[in-house]
């Protein structure tokens, strides 16, 4: 027999549930309970780069919408800085770069409101688009899913993103990228998921 | 001094796969579509950064934190105590846990939970913690209790505890359920058995642990978490570029 390698295992995932709010958005089931609940503010009041909304929902392979799902947004500044120690550079006092909102219990249309976000360097030197990463989880899915927004006015910028390339059929990309909408006050970004089908959105093993 | 670099891979086969039929909301919710495998890069590696201005110190003790003056919660006081730690077995200090339950009856305080038995009035059943410089949590609670739900028509639920952790990095994010160990319900579950690999499934069972006991007042369950680990930059590989 070899030697015995002394890593541990990951502990394994399970789903959510349908009453995920409880833990994470108690505030959405019905009761109060924290002083502060966390992830209603992105971006926070000193953040700079454009103001904007994204809004969407989570389909299913029934093509009906999900009501019940739970999403965390992770994202950059508009100088393309994330709030973490480990990325060199700094972000605007008050900015976190991550929220958490669920869909609505009756329509299942979910959004939020942040800044766009800069494009971030990536591996090997080359510049990333400017995107969010998000997290998905809900009854019915038994690991959370991971996804990324990118912005459809950044044609140039998605054209040369080595992550967006790396999926080998250029119309599933098309998944993967919000639709700006400027007819009202706040530009608004449109993202829905698909969980299944045709058109299902590009998930990412990270 | 080798510097923090990519994380290990997630080792899917200790993991459930998206579509696990006996679990039959995952039919219509499940990705069909391979997933596209990521390197690391900074958007990976980073996540979000909590601290004790974001957490109230009385937000894990959940015989506490919904009870009226003077009053508490029906059942079976018990304290959930573990470490976080990552695949390295290094401790993963000052990352949020957050938790969530049944109350003793097996009912949740949730618009859409509409079991026989009562909601308890003095409990919320959500908590949530910082870990310490060690990788330590602990919450006091009640035991939840099991509870039939619409799978199979006489499909229970284990008793169980929702956990949702952090980790420093995007990729560590992990939402899980603890088991407690002994309960006949577990090899009957359907959520449980998304899990292939039975030695995983054990990971998901806390164990009775007397030590941690509070005599006559509270028995304590240990329940360790595992993160992914990250490998050491021995050679250079860097994320950024030069």
């Amino acid at each position: 027999m070899a030697q015995k390698l002394d890593y541990l295992k990951e502990t394994p995932s399970q789903t959510a549930g349908p009453y995920v709010h409880i833990g994470l958005a108690p505030g959405a089931a019905g009761f109060k309970i924290y002083d502060r609940e966390l992830g209603w503010d992105i971006a926070g009041p000193n953040a700079g780069g454009e103001r904007i909304r994204v809004e969407g929902m989570v389909i299913d392979g029934m093509l009906s919408p999900v009501k019940d799902a739970l999403i965390e947004v992770w994202q950059a500044n508009a100088a393309g800085i994330y709030a973490h120690p480990e990325h060199p550079g700094e972000v605007e006092a008050g900015f976190r770069g991550w929220g958490r909102v669920i869909t609505d219990f009756t329509t299942g249309a979910w959004g939020f409101d942040t800044v766009k976000p800069g494009a971030v360097m990536g591996r090997n030197g080359r510049m990333m688009a400017p995107h969010l990463n998000l997290w998905i989880v809900s009854r019915g899915i038994n690991i959370g899913l991971n996804t990324r927004m990118y912005f459809s006015d950044e044609e140039a910028a998605n054209a040369a993103d080595p992550v967006l390339n790396l999926i080998e059929w250029e119309r599933r990309r098309a998944t993967l990228i919000a639709r700006r909408d400027d007819s009202g006050a706040l530009p608004v970004y449109r993202f829905d998921i698909r969980l299944q089908g045709e058109d299902e959105t590009v998930f990412f093993d990270i | 001094m080798p510097t923090p670099g990519e994380f290990y891979q997630r080792d899917r086969t200790r993991q459930p796969p998206a579509l696990t039929p006996g679990y039959k909301t995952t039919v219509a919710r499940s990705p069909r579509f391979a997933m596209i495998s990521l390197q690391n890069s900074a958007s990976e590696i980073t996540g979000p950064v909590f601290g004790h201005a974001d957490v109230d110190p009385g937000d894990r003790d959940l015989l506490t934190n919904y009870a009226q003056p003077g009053q508490g919660p029906i059942g079976e006081r018990i304290i959930l105590h573990g470490r976080v730690l990552d695949e390295n077995a290094r401790p993963v200090p000052n990352t949020l846990v957050e938790i969530w339950q049944a109350n003793a009856g097996g009912r949740y305080r949730h618009p859409k939970d509409t079991y026989f038995a009562p909601i308890d009035p003095n409990f919320g059943g959500c908590g949530r913690a910082l870990t310490d410089e060690n990788g330590y949590y602990y919450f006091r609670t009640v035991k939840p209790g099991a509870y039939p739900w619409r799978n199979y028509v006489n499909s229970w639920r284990p008793a169980h505890i929702h956990l949702s952790i952090f980790g420093s990095a995007f990729v560590q994010r992990l939402v899980t359920q603890c088991y407690f160990e002994g309960d006949p319900l577990i090899p009957h579950c359907p959520i449980v058995q998304t899990i292939p690999d039975p030695d995983a499934v054990e990971q998901l069972i806390a164990r009775l642990d007397l030590n941690a006991t509070i005599p006559l007042d509270t028995i304590a369950y240990r329940f360790d978490i595992v993160l992914r680990g990250r490998r050491s930059t021995l050679f250079e590989n860097r994320l950024e570029g030069n």
